[in-house]
């Protein structure tokens, strides 16, 4: 009996991708934007098909914000080289500045967020051009701090309504306009982003992580450019952060809690580090199922942990980075 | 001797710990001229050129660019105004391609000062640029090398990788910390050509080399560095000859 092998080709994705053969036939066209226009489509008519479970139509809100504090964790530790553990913080300065603005000084909602994303990303980055020069674990260990301390400190002063939190911000017009709001920013970032990080600013910001001393012997300033990383990032998460304030109606200290410096992490690990659609598509999977264990009650975090362990130890690359190869592969069985 | 003094180095001293890797090392570097720097393994040669392009603080001592006081400036800004350096050991952006790699000094300020690069702002324009620095530079056009990633480039590539990137800042001086080690004689045959290329293009080099027969080739002045002083200065002939220098690569002939 002839022994059997498996062979496995690649497709030229990239002759594919930049040349007129991408568009020679419809096939080739819809070998290219099929996977994505699956999920723009997908996740812009997810709102409509879960008009069925009401429940899991906030879920949809939630999934996208961690989905944007993915992007921001995934682009500063696999393109800059900074482990931020700050996602949490970010959150919260866009949260309680949006509160501010919204409750305080009576701006309206549609004021108040891009407001609070804009000063928010520019307070996080002041407040982290200290921690720039460090690198690796103490980057992190320090921007693990930050939400401590903020919370401590609102504790400590009794400022924003101390432990009670700012409460009374108006709400986004309707249920649908909530929807799409974080939807279409989420894929405005996802795709942004991915674009973002192939111009030549994003080539140089990439120079950095692989190689800092090359940077600054090319006449650049590595500072400068770690602070307009860390603004880019910080941006992408203080408008989550505004947005979960006025969805929630409150903002209050849990929008400093440590969820939303772990999850992110944890979608980019299952997801795929440095593809960031990686990261978005760990926290489409991670959010949802963490809900679905709500149902297992205090078993939820042993299962949680148990699927997490799994994909780390047998698909450490991640889905993205998976499924990306199989897909530009063709398989099949040959003699030996 | 001219007149045009493009670098001058007046005294520099660095310690570290209790170890004195360069005392009281000067020298004075005309406009054009390639410049060698010998001595035996930890001699103090990279400290120097750390020291003057500004990665380490010297403890004393002054460095002046055509008249202007540049000591202790941070390494970007020595970069900015036209003192560009290779690295002893090759980093290159290794997830970048090749010609990826020279976007980031095409995109610094210098470049766009200096007309390294003159595009509209374009996202082509650099990539262009880029591969015609790398032709320049030794890379075939047509083959498939420019557009390799960085990482799976052979040596001798690399070694010309580094120095493409500083020739893409257009700069005054550069120096080479060992760009021919770690290379084959043909290699170093190919590199040569460059060195006379960018001199006659009124490059400063500065150039510190152990390879010394090939670094006398293109050298006007040599300087010997041994336990991080300065030991002789002048023609590669006659500091090879140098009774100091020799005791320093070879060892003192009375036992």
């Amino acid at each position: 009996m002839d022994e059997m092998r498996k062979e496995r080709i690649d497709r030229g994705v990239r002759v594919r991708a930049s040349g007129l053969y991408a568009i020679s036939s419809w096939r080739e066209m819809l070998y290219l934007m099929g996977p994505p226009l699956f999920l723009i489509i997908g996740i812009i008519v997810l709102p409509i098909i879960l008009e069925l479970a009401p429940y899991w139509k906030r879920v949809i809100n939630i999934m996208c914000v961690y989905a944007l504090l993915a992007l921001s964790f995934d682009f500063l530790a696999n393109f800059v080289g900074l482990v931020c553990l700050g996602g949490a913080f970010f959150v919260g300065v866009g949260g309680y500045l949006s509160a501010i603005f919204n409750v305080y000084l009576h701006f309206p909602v549609y004021l108040s967020i891009p407001l609070a994303t804009v000063c928010g990303a520019f307070l996080c980055t002041f407040l982290l051009m200290p921690c720039l020069p460090l690198r690796g674990v103490y980057f992190a260990i320090v921007t693990l701090m930050y939400p401590l301390l903020a919370t401590r400190v609102i504790e400590a002063l009794d400022i924003f309504g101390g432990t009670n939190g700012i409460t009374g911000l108006d709400s986004l017009p309707n249920e649908y306009v909530e929807h799409y709001a974080i939807i279409l920013v989420t894929l405005f970032f996802l795709y942004g982003m991915r674009r973002f990080v192939n111009q030549d600013v994003g080539l140089v910001i990439r120079g950095i992580k692989d190689n800092d001393q090359a940077v600054r012997a090319s006449g650049i300033s590595v500072t400068r450019m770690k602070a307009f990383a860390v603004f880019v990032a910080a941006f992408m998460g203080c408008f989550g952060g505004a947005y979960i304030s006025h969805m929630y109606m409150w903002a209050g200290l849990s929008l400093f809690a440590l969820d939303f410096s772990i999850i992110p992490i944890a979608s980019v690990v299952i997801g795929g580090g440095g593809t960031l659609l990686g990261a978005v598509i760990g926290s489409f999977i991670l959010v949802p199922l963490s809900e679905v264990l709500r149902n297992f009650g205090t078993f939820r975090i042993v299962i949680y942990c148990a699927i997490l362990t799994g994909f780390i130890v047998f698909k450490s690359e991640g889905i993205m980075v998976y499924v990306m190869r199989k897909y530009h592969q063709f398989e099949r069985w040959v003699k030996v | 001797m001219s007149n045009d003094i493009i670098l001058s180095v007046k005294g520099i001293s660095k310690t570290f710990g209790g170890l004195k890797a360069l005392v009281d090392v000067g020298f004075d570097i005309q406009r054009g001229e390639v410049y060698g720097i010998i001595g035996p393994n930890g001699s103090g040669k990279t400290t120097l050129i750390n020291c003057i392009t500004g990665f380490i603080k010297p403890m004393a001592g002054q460095v002046s660019f055509k008249g202007q006081d540049i000591t202790g400036w941070p390494p970007h800004k020595i970069a900015h105004i036209g003192i560009s350096r290779t690295f002893q050991i090759m980093r290159p952006y290794y997830s970048l391609p090749a010609y990826k790699n020279l976007i980031i000094p095409l995109w610094s300020p210098r470049a766009k000062t200096t007309g390294g690069w003159r595009g509209g702002g374009k996202h082509g324009d650099r990539d262009t640029v880029a591969v015609d620095i790398l032709e320049e530079i030794g890379f075939e056009r047509d083959s498939r090398v420019p557009y390799k990633l960085a990482s799976t480039l052979p040596t001798g590539y690399q070694k010309r990788l580094e120095l493409a990137r500083c020739i893409a800042m257009r700069p005054e001086i550069i120096f080479c910390d060992e760009v021919f080690s770690g290379l084959s004689m043909s290699e170093i045959a190919g590199m040569l050509p460059l060195i006379e290329k960018m001199k006659s293009e009124g490059i400063t080099l500065i150039m510190v080399e152990h390879r010394l027969r090939e670094l006398f080739r293109v050298a006007d002045r040599v300087m010997a560095l041994n336990f991080g002083e300065k030991i002789a200065e002048g023609e590669s002939s006659v500091v090879i000859e140098n009774k100091k220098v020799k005791e320093a690569y070879l060892g003192s002939e009375e036992v």
